[in-house]
């Protein structure tokens, strides 16, 4: 090929290509369905783990996808404050994502009960915890481990649920209670073997079939403050109506309510 | 390992060797001033290049994401050129461990440039050497090692990051989730079987990295020694 042909091939190649290109690229783009979004979704680390779990069925009835982002409450709600991209906020407590709707940084009237989390006394030691948890009014009792109960509502509920057996004192007072920062952390304490037992999640400690390894007491709802877990859609968001069928599921589908108790939550009201 | 554990490795190698390039690009001439000049500015600025091994990591990132944010300096300043903020982005991991692992290039840079002399500058400075021209061929393959240092420094210690990193990035996959993030949301989700493999792959690869630096910098020593000797045999001198 001589030089003036081969410029020739290029002059029309070029704009041929880019044509063509155009033309693909307008046609992808009217084949994906306008409601399809990607849903930012900022999810405290307990729930991380079931919301995965939730993605996988939604997918199967919706063109929305979830992208999960784990921290714990206060780390997630610092960062919406200061403009994290995020669509939705599922809290590990009510008081965060209440802040965020009187501050004016979430949907007004979009905050609802995601899950209610159940409280219960572990140790992966079979036949350490009878049925009537006596094993917490033993002098051989090495140490139990909580929550931390100001930013922890799991620490909260375990300080609560001491209270109320009359405990909580003799306790604190003989050095037996160890503190984790986060209910993940309590959890490791007791499963190491570090701590003899822990107050921790129904969730962490259930496996699919609905079984709890090792020994295990659940504290009578009576005695502690209901665990209500709460998600608001933000107001950054630019897919609301997105947003907001992905909420609607969540609380409608029959789906959604199995995957939630299997996990050890109760769905919220 | 999953797509989005492999997309996470990834997003840690590129943001490691990025913050390491950049880390060394702006702390050569920082710790040249500091190893050399007069100022009395030197000693704060010591100070200073130190601090961000003081604070606890979450609460530097906290204080960079208020710095970054639609209300901090940072962020009103690119707001008004019509930038979007650095945070929750790739560019603001960037920033982020480039501040973190600030003290471990800045240090063995300064050290090795110290341990240059003044002697062997003098020497060259007879000869007619240009200042450029000293610290390019004389200072910059004498201080070979330190810059070895602090560049497995600089890489090692942002790939480990968590805490900033989280905290500025938001954990968003496939844009800002590092491998230390993904290892932290297996954990959390309480799949340790996941968060072993995740774990491994970092260690090993870390591993390998590192040992193919050090098998290098064997090597480049030999090349130490010999600026060394050329120096001490002084003149006749072949600047190339």
């Amino acid at each position: 090929m001589n030089h003036a042909a081969r410029r020739c091939s290029r002059a029309v190649l070029g704009p041929l290509v880019s044509a063509l290109t155009a033309a693909l690229m307008m046609i992808f783009a009217l084949m994906t369905p306008a409601s399809a979004a990607v849903l930012h979704v900022a999810v405290a680390a307990n729930f991380y783990g079931t919301l995965h779990r939730l993605a996988e069925p939604y997918a199967l009835v919706s063109d929305n996808t979830l992208s999960i982002s784990a921290g714990s409450s206060g780390q997630l709600l610092a960062q919406i404050r200061q403009g994290a991209p995020f669509d939705l906020f599922f809290s590990a407590d009510r008081q965060r994502p209440r802040q965020l709707e009187s501050q004016g940084l979430a949907v007004p009237g979009s905050e609802f009960t995601y899950a209610v989390g159940s409280l219960v006394l572990w140790s992966p030691r079979a036949g350490l915890i009878d049925g009537n948890a006596t094993v917490l009014r033993q002098e051989q009792l090495q140490r139990l481990a909580i929550a931390d109960p100001a930013s922890a509502p799991y620490g909260a509920a375990a300080q609560q649920v001491l209270t109320a057996l009359g405990l909580w004192e003799r306790l604190n007072q003989q050095h037996k209670i160890v503190v984790g920062e986060s209910i993940t952390q309590t959890w490791q304490f007791a499963a190491t073997g570090n701590a003899t037992l822990a107050f921790v999640a129904l969730s962490q400690v259930v496996d699919a079939q609905g079984h709890i390894s090792g020994s295990s007491w659940t504290p009578p709802q009576s005695l502690y403050a209901p665990i209500d877990q709460d998600a608001v859609i933000l107001k950054r968001t630019h897919e609301l109506s997105a947003a907001r069928s992905f909420v609607r599921w969540l609380r409608s589908a029959p789906e959604a309510a199995r995957i939630l108790q299997a996990a050890g939550y109760r769905p919220g009201q | 390992m999953n797509a989005e554990d492999l997309l996470a490795l990834t997003i840690s190698l590129r943001l490691a060797a990025l913050t390491t390039a950049l880390l060394i690009l702006v702390c050569t001439p920082l710790a040249w001033w500091l190893a050399t000049g007069r100022s009395h500015w030197r000693t704060p600025i010591n100070a200073l290049v130190a601090l961000p091994l003081v604070l606890p990591p979450t609460v530097l990132g906290f204080y960079l994401l208020v710095f970054m944010g639609p209300a901090g300096p940072l962020g009103r300043a690119l707001a008004a050129v019509g930038l979007p903020s650095p945070a929750f982005s790739f560019s603001g991991l960037v920033i982020g461990s480039m501040l973190y692992s600030l003290p471990f290039v800045v240090q063995p840079l300064r050290d090795a440039f110290a341990g240059v002399g003044s002697r062997v500058l003098e020497v060259a400075a007879t000869l007619r050497a240009s200042p450029f021209d000293r610290f390019v061929s004389v200072a910059l393959p004498l201080a070979s090692r330190g810059f070895m240092t602090a560049a497995v420094l600089a890489f090692a210690h942002t790939l480990g990051e968590f805490g900033v990193v989280l905290m500025i990035g938001g954990n968003i996959p496939g844009r800002t989730q590092t491998a230390s993030i993904a290892i932290f949301n297996h954990a959390e989700s309480l799949d340790y079987a996941g968060a072993n493999r995740l774990s491994a792959a970092l260690v090993i690869l870390a591993l390998l990295l590192l040992l193919a630096v050090y098998a290098g910098r064997r090597e480049r020593r030999d090349v130490g020694q010999q600026a060394r000797q050329d120096v001490r045999q002084g003149p006749p001198w072949r600047w190339s």
